[in-house]
């Protein structure tokens, strides 16, 4: 088929493709440039997006002065996405060799019982959610954030570890268990390597999911000290003393942005082969 | 025979030491869903029959919580608008990501990087894109306006938050800018799945591009299509973020969604149990939906 393509038409193919991508990246770029504009600048409209009086980290600056400061906020949401990164690898590569390789009583149950959360709206329990937290102390705190979290995360992660520890022959497991090697020591040394492309997956899947999330962190982290990202910048939008700092959202849209693209860009086959594991089966 | 029966004796042992592993192995995480998810999912039951206030005792009232949403307005207007905004979003999502998906098919390094171009907004957190998008919508500082009216389209500036039409298409921009990606990859995978000497065959046979895409891959990638279909629906029936960063539910409560409201009567009025009898309704139709759709594309795949 490929044979058929002529170079006008490669030609047009690779045009179309360019407006394309640079139309979807725009918005993007848009922000990010804006936010280097001075204040007075980054007010007006961003005709061009570029800073034409100058590049500054005004913007950032004054970012810095809302809620307890930038670097507070920022950590608070670092915390809570690498510990939904790291508990949710840890409890879902548990699970994911558990219902792949032992046989128990209620197993068949327990694996449906745990896919089947992806069917349910989380929304829809936030009440309950919210009177557990604080019944055990966990309200207002990040902690608890990332227990619920990282629960929304068990279906996929859970589903994925197990279909790679599926994938791993099993007379790899049990030679090493031959030699005299416990359960604990075969998993942690012999199978790690040879799932780590699905714990990648599942690791870049929790931090995005944990890093943006914005509808549990507004209802859950009721002390401005506490407040994430998402949280904090959504208030920076609301405006001071009736005026929006337009630089201050701009600077702050970027700074949650960046990690994100980041990651995609280094990691985006673990993502991608993530994304589709479900698809095509 | 005295012999034989140690080894024996230890491998029945061993076996059990298996099974006590294995759920040792799935504990943690049972405990947490049960915690965090199950045992909630029957709170939100048992709480939809009571009133629940904040503080103070939870009183139970029957069904008292179903009769008066039955009654509430607001909260239909709400569905309403949230079924009206899944269907336009849906069609419009797989509107740009069919022909995106068709688009970056093809191997090749320049395929891959407009793939990821394309896919590059997904990875950025809604409410990131609704901050972005309420600066875009902004009559003063924004882009929106300006760029209008540079372009010639319009000669005032035109305050896109003022009316519902505005508000709902500029949020339908968004949207489709921010998930058309995600939809794309999954068809595109849907397309390459597609067993390549089938084509070949209908192509010796005389098939054309536009029959081989609707005769055979179509037809071949119904899961595909159910799949994306669902996530796109179901995705789109429980939008808050962008609604409550970029208007508010409004201009006057016009795009309030159903999460929207459940949230403002839950976290806002406190009025607890009557936001779960809330949650439940939709809850039954975000389940009734996967179900219906599942079986739909189901039947018909089997069916040809």
């Amino acid at each position: 088929m490929t044979a058929r393509i002529n170079p006008l038409g490669r030609a047009a193919y690779h045009m179309v493709g360019t407006v394309l991508a640079i139309s979807f990246i725009a918005p993007l770029a848009w922000a990010f440039l804006s936010s280097l504009k001075p204040a007075a600048e980054a007010r007006k409209p961003p005709l061009p997006p570029w800073p034409t009086s100058g590049m500054t980290v005004e913007n950032y600056i004054s970012l810095d002065g809302y809620g307890a400061g930038f670097w507070t906020h920022a950590s608070n949401s670092l915390i809570v996405s690498v510990g939904t990164v790291l508990l949710t690898v840890v409890i879902s590569v548990l699970a994911g060799y558990g219902f792949s390789r032992f046989r128990f009583p209620l197993k068949g149950l327990f694996f449906v019982l745990i896919l089947s959360t992806i069917m349910i709206p989380f929304q829809s329990i936030l009440t309950p959610l919210f009177l557990i937290l604080s019944k055990v102390g966990l309200q207002n705190n990040l902690f608890g954030l990332i227990l619920i979290y990282v629960t929304l995360q068990l279906p996929f992660s859970i589903f994925m570890m197990r279909n790679a520890f599926d994938a791993v022959p099993i007379e790899i497991e049990e030679a090493a268990r031959v030699d005299g090697a416990s359960v604990l020591t075969v998993l942690a040394r012999v199978m790690m390597p040879l799932v780590a492309p699905g714990v990648i997956s599942v690791a870049i899947f929790a931090f995005l999911a944990a890093w943006n999330e914005f509808l549990a962190a507004l209802i859950f982290l009721t002390d401005q000290d506490s407040y994430t990202l998402p949280v904090l910048i959504v208030a920076v939008r609301s405006g001071r003393y009736g005026s929006i700092d337009w630089g201050a959202v701009q600077s702050g849209v970027t700074v949650m942005m960046i990690p994100c693209v980041i990651l995609f860009l280094l990691l985006q086959r673990y993502y991608v082969r993530g994304l589709t594991a479900g698809a095509v089966k | 025979m005295a012999e034989a029966q140690p080894p024996v004796r230890r491998r029945r042992g061993s076996q059990r030491r298996r099974e006590i592993a294995g759920l040792l192995f799935v504990l943690p995480a049972m405990a947490l869903v049960t915690v965090f998810f199950l045992i909630p999912l029957a709170m939100t039951v048992w709480m939809s029959f009571h009133d629940w206030p904040l503080m103070g005792t939870p009183e139970w009232i029957g069904v008292e919580n179903y009769t008066k949403l039955w009654g509430d307005r607001r909260f239909w207007n709400a569905m309403e608008f949230t079924a009206w905004y899944s269907i336009v979003a849906t069609l419009a999502i797989f509107g740009v990501a069919f022909p995106l998906a068709l688009f970056v098919e093809r191997p090749g390094r320049m395929a891959g990087i407009y793939r990821t171009a394309f896919f590059l907004p997904v990875v950025v957190g809604f409410g990131s894109a609704s901050l972005l998008w309420a600066w875009f919508m902004n009559v003063d500082s924004g882009l929106f306006s300006p760029a209008a009216q540079l372009l010639g389209i319009t000669e005032k500036p035109v305050n896109l938050m003022a009316s519902t039409g505005t508000v709902f298409w500029s949020i339908m921009v968004l949207v489709v800018w921010k998930t058309a990606g995600f939809t794309m990859i999954l068809l595109m995978t849907g397309l390459q799945s597609v067993p390549h000497d089938i084509l070949e065959a209908a192509h010796i046979d005389g098939a054309n591009r536009v029959q081989r895409f609707w005769k055979i891959k179509l037809p071949l990638m119904k899961r595909t299509l159910a799949l994306a279909l669902i996530l796109s629906v179901a995705g789109s029936m429980l939008a808050f973020d962008q609604f409550y960063i970029i208007s508010n539910g409004g201009p006057r409560n016009s795009t309030l969604t159903a999460v929207y409201w459940i949230f403002s009567q839950s976290f806002v009025s406190f009025k607890l149990g009557y936001g779960a009898a809330l949650s439940m309704v939709l809850l039954a139709i975000l389940v009734a939906i996967s179900l219906v759709q599942l079986w739909l594309l189901r039947t018909r795949e089997e069916a040809r």
